[in-house]
C-alpha cells in the first residue's frame, strides 16, 4: 500500500512582497499581504513528493487558516500533492502556537497517515514549536531537522538523517512518526501547467472547529496563552560589505575578513 | 515578487494566475535568459528552448481543454509573456507567433483540421508561422498578390495551386506548419483572401533568404516562395474569400501577447537600471543617489505600470469575451513604444556598458525597436484608434 504522507503548510505573508504589517494588536494583518505557502513548508513537500515520486505515496496537505487557504493550498497540489484538508473556523482569529497545536492534532486524528511532514519554522511566527507540540500531544515518534528522510515501508519503519552540530545523527523510528524537516531534503519544484491544471479538480476539504468535534471558545485569540505586549523594530543594520566574484574569490575574501577580526 | 508597484504585477490575479506567472518566470530564467545575449550574438535558434516550452505546457496554454489546451485565461497567457519577454523577446516572439498561428484554427476550423493540426503544436512538437507580409507591403495587407488557383478535382475542388512570395516570416525555416494568406482573386481585393495549412516539405514551398534583423536576431525570419505548390482543399481554412477577417481577428489576440513581452523588455530595463545604479559610483557616491538619475528611474518605472495596465485590461476584455480590436491596439502600441523609451533610457543610464554588446543592455532597444513594426505598425494602430473613436463620435 501506498505511504499515507500528511505534509503541514502554512499560509504566510509573501516575503518577497514585503507588505507584511502589524494590526493594532500587534497581530500580523493577514488580510494586508497576498499569501503563499511557507518557505519551509515547500522543503518538507518537496520530500513528500520525492518519496511519491520513488515509491509511491498519498500525499496531503493540512493547514489551519483563514478560508483564503484554499487559495494558497492550490500551488501544493498544483507541485504534485493530492488533495487538502483546511481547519477554517472565525473562532481561529489570534490562535497562538498552543491553539494551533490542539487544533492540527485533532484534525490529524481525522486522518490515516504514516507520517506526517513539518516545516522547520514559519516566516511570519518563527516560533518553531508546532511540530514537537503535535508529535507530544499524538505520541508519536519526533525526528528533528531532518536532511533526508527513507521509509521502509515493509519494515513499518522510517529512518532520518538529523543534522547536529558535528554532522548528521541517523534516527530510526516506527511508522506513524513526525518529521520536522530542514531546507537539507532539497530545493522544492516549482509546478509544471499539468501540474497547475490538474490541481484544478483535486479536492480540498474544508473543516470547521465543530467538525472536528472542538469547543469554539477553548481557541482562538481570546483563549490564547500568550498575549503581544509590545512590538519595536530591529535597529537598522550597520554598514554592510558585499563580496563579489567567483566563488573562491569570495571564499578567500571572507576567510580573510573573518581572520582580520581574529574571529577564526 | 510585489503583486503591486512597478516591479510586480497589480494584483487581482487568481491562485492560479499567479502560479502561471511564477512557473514560467522559474522557466524564463533558468532556461531561456542564460543564453540570451549569445543567441543574439551568433543568430541562433534554439529550438531545445521551444521543446521545453512544449513540455512544461505553455504551447498551448491559453487554448481550451476541449481542444488539448491548458484553458488558462489570457490573463494568465500575458504574465507568461511578459516573463518570457523579459528574459529573451526573441524567444517570446516565437512563442506568440506559434500561438498566433493555432488562433484561427481553434476559431475557423472544421472539427477535423482542429484534430489533425493543432495537438502537434499545442505540445510544442510541431512549429507554427504565420504568413501574411509580401514584398509589395504590410501595411495594405488587402493588397496581396500570392495567388491561389483553385484545381479541379472529380467533385469539386480537389486542390489550390499557390504562386507569391512572403517576406519577413517569423519561425521560418524552423517551423513546421505554416498559415498562409493568399488570394483566390485580386481584383476582389481583401474579399479575395483565403487561408492555407501549409506544411513544410510540400513539393513547390521552399524558403528564400534569411532576414538579416536588427533585434530579437535569434528568432529567424526567412522568406517564403511558392512555386506551384499544391495544397489540398481540406487544409483551406474557412470560405474561399474568408481570409481577410481570419487574419485581422487572430491578430487582435496576437497584439496582447506582443504587448505582454514589451512590457517585460521595459520591466527588465527598469530592473537591471535600478539595480545598476546603485552598484555603480561616480563623484563618491552610487548613481542612485543623484536625483536625475533617480527621476529618469521614477519615469520607467511610470511608464513600465501604465503599459502592463493596459495590456491587462486588453487582455481581461479578452477573458469577458468583449470585443478587443481598438483596446489591443491600444496595447500593443503603448507596450512597444513603452519598451523602446525605457530601453533607451537604460542604455543611457549604464552609458558605456550600456552601449556594448556584452551586456545585453543595447539588446533590449534593438528588440523594442521591431515591436513598434510587426504585428501593425504603431501608424496603423493609430489609424484603428481613429477610426474606432469616429465611429463612436455623433455628429
Ligand atoms: C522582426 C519582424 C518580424 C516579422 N514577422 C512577421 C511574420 O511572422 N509574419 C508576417 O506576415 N509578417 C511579419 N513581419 C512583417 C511586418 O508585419 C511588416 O513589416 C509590417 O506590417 C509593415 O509592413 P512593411 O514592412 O511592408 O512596411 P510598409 O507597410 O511599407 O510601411 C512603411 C511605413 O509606412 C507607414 N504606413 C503604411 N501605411 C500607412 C498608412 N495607411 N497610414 C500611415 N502610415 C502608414 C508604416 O507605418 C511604416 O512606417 C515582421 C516584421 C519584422 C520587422
Amino acid at each position: 500500500m501506498a505511504l499515507r504522507i500528511v505534509v503541514l503548510t502554512k499560509p504566510v505573508p509573501d516575503p518577497a512582497a514585503a507588505a507584511e504589517r502589524l494590526g493594532p494588536d500587534g497581530r500580523l494583518d493577514r488580510a494586508a499581504s497576498p499569501a503563499v505557502i511557507n518557505g519551509n513548508d515547500e522543503y518538507t513537500l518537496e520530500a513528500a513528493l520525492k518519496l511519491a515520486d520513488s515509491m509511491g505515496a498519498e500525499v496531503t496537505l493540512l493547514s489551519m487558516a483563514p478560508p483564503t487557504g484554499v487559495e494558497t493550498m492550490r500551488k501544493g497540489l498544483a507541485m504534485g500533492a493530492h488533495r487538502g484538508v483546511l481547519v477554517t473556523d472565525p473562532a481561529l482569529a489570534g490562535a497562538d502556537g498552543w491553539s494551533t497545536v490542539q487544533v492540527l492534532a485533532a484534525a490529524l486524528r481525522t486522518l490515516e497517515y504514516d507520517l506526517v511532514l513539518a516545516g522547520f519554522d514559519t516566516s511570519d511566527g518563527v516560533g518553531g514549536v508546532v511540530g514537537a507540540g503535535i508529535a507530544t500531544l499524538l505520541k508519536l515518534p519526533l525526528l528533528s531537522s531532518a536532511a533526508k528522510i527513507e521509509p521502509n515501508a515493509d519494515a513499518g519503519t522510517v529512518r532520518v538523517r538529523r543534522i547536529s552540530p558535528t554532522g548528521f545523527d541517523v534516527l530510526e523510528a516506527p511508522m506513524p512518526a513526525l518529521i520536522v524537516g530542514t531546507q537539507l531534503l532539497g530545493e522544492p519544484r516549482y509546478p509544471s501547467l499539468k501540474g497547475i491544471m490538474a490541481a484544478r479538480s483535486k479536492e480540498v476539504v474544508t473543516k470547521s472547529l465543530a467538525d472536528l468535534g472542538l469547543d469554539a471558545a477553548a481557541f482562538g485569540g481570546a483563549a490564547a496563552r500568550t498575549k503581544v505586549t509590545g512590538t519595536t523594530k530591529p535597529p537598522a543594520r550597520g554598514a554592510t560589505q558585499v563580496v563579489r566574484g567567483t566563488p573562491e574569490e569570495g571564499a578567500k575574501a571572507i576567510a580573510d575578513l573573518l581572520a582580520s577580526r581574529r574571529l577564526i | 515578487m510585489a503583486e503591486t508597484g512597478a516591479l510586480g504585477g497589480p494584483g487581482g490575479l487568481t491562485a492560479e494566475e499567479r502560479l502561471l506567472r511564477d512557473t514560467a518566470r522559474e522557466f524564463a530564467q533558468r532556461e531561456v535568459a542564460p543564453t540570451a545575449i549569445e543567441r543574439d550574438e551568433q543568430e541562433r535558434f534554439d529550438r531545445s528552448i521551444f521543446t521545453g516550452m512544449g513540455q512544461l505546457g505553455l504551447t498551448g496554454a491559453p487554448l481550451p481543454e476541449s481542444v488539448g489546451g491548458g484553458g488558462f485565461s489570457y490573463l494568465g497567457w500575458a504574465l507568461v509573456m511578459e516573463e518570457i519577454g523579459a528574459a529573451d523577446m526573441a524567444s517570446a516572439v516565437t512563442l506568440s507567433v506559434h500561438l498566433l498561428s493555432q488562433f484561427p484554427v481553434l476559431n475557423y476550423g472544421t472539427p477535423e483540421q482542429t484534430a489533425r493540426w493543432l495537438p502537434p503544436m499545442i505540445a510544442g512538437e510541431a512549429l507554427g508561422a504565420f504568413c501574411l507580409t509580401e514584398p509589395s507591403g504590410g501595411s495594405d495587407a488587402a493588397a496581396l498578390r500570392t495567388r491561389a488557383t483553385p484545381v479541379d478535382g472529380a467533385d469539386g475542388v480537389a486542390a489550390y495551386r499557390l504562386e507569391g512570395t512572403k517576406i519577413w516570416i517569423s519561425n521560418a525555416p524552423e517551423a513546421d506548419r505554416y498559415l498562409v494568406f493568399a488570394t483566390v482573386d485580386p481584383s476582389k481585393g481583401p474579399k479575395g483572401i483565403t487561408a492555407f495549412l501549409v506544411e513544410k516539405g510540400t513539393p513547390g514551398f521552399r524558403f528564400g533568404a534569411h532576414e538579416k534583423k536588427m533585434g530579437i536576431r535569434s528568432c529567424p525570419a526567412t522568406e517564403l516562395i511558392f512555386d506551384g505548390a499544391l495544397v489540398p482543399a481540406a487544409n483551406r481554412l474557412g470560405e474561399e474569400g474568408g481570409g481577410y477577417r481570419i487574419a485581422l481577428s487572430s491578430l487582435a489576440e496576437g497584439r496582447i501577447s506582443i504587448g505582454a513581452g514589451c512590457v517585460g523588455i521595459a520591466r527588465s530595463a527598469l530592473e537591471q537600471s535600478a539595480a545598476y545604479l546603485q552598484q555603480r559610483k561616480a563623484f563618491g557616491a552610487p548613481l542612485s543617489e543623484l536625483q536625475g538619475l533617480k527621476f529618469m528611474l521614477a519615469e520607467m518605472a511610470r511608464d513600465v505600470a501604465a503599459a502592463r495596465a493596459l495590456v491587462h485590461e486588453a487582455a481581461r476584455a479578452k477573458d469577458r469575451g468583449e470585443p478587443i480590436g481598438e483596446l489591443s491596439s491600444i496595447a500593443k502600441w503603448t507596450a512597444s513604444d513603452t519598451a523602446m523609451k525605457v530601453a533607451t533610457d537604460a542604455v543611457q543610464l549604464f552609458g558605456g556598458s550600456g552601449y556594448s554588446r556584452e551586456t545585453g543592455i543595447e539588446r533590449l532597444m534593438r528588440d523594442a525597436k521591431g515591436a513598434q513594426i510587426y504585428e501593425g505598425t504603431n501608424q496603423i494602430h493609430r489609424l484603428i484608434v481613429a477610426d474606432a473613436v469616429l465611429s463612436r463620435a455623433r455628429v
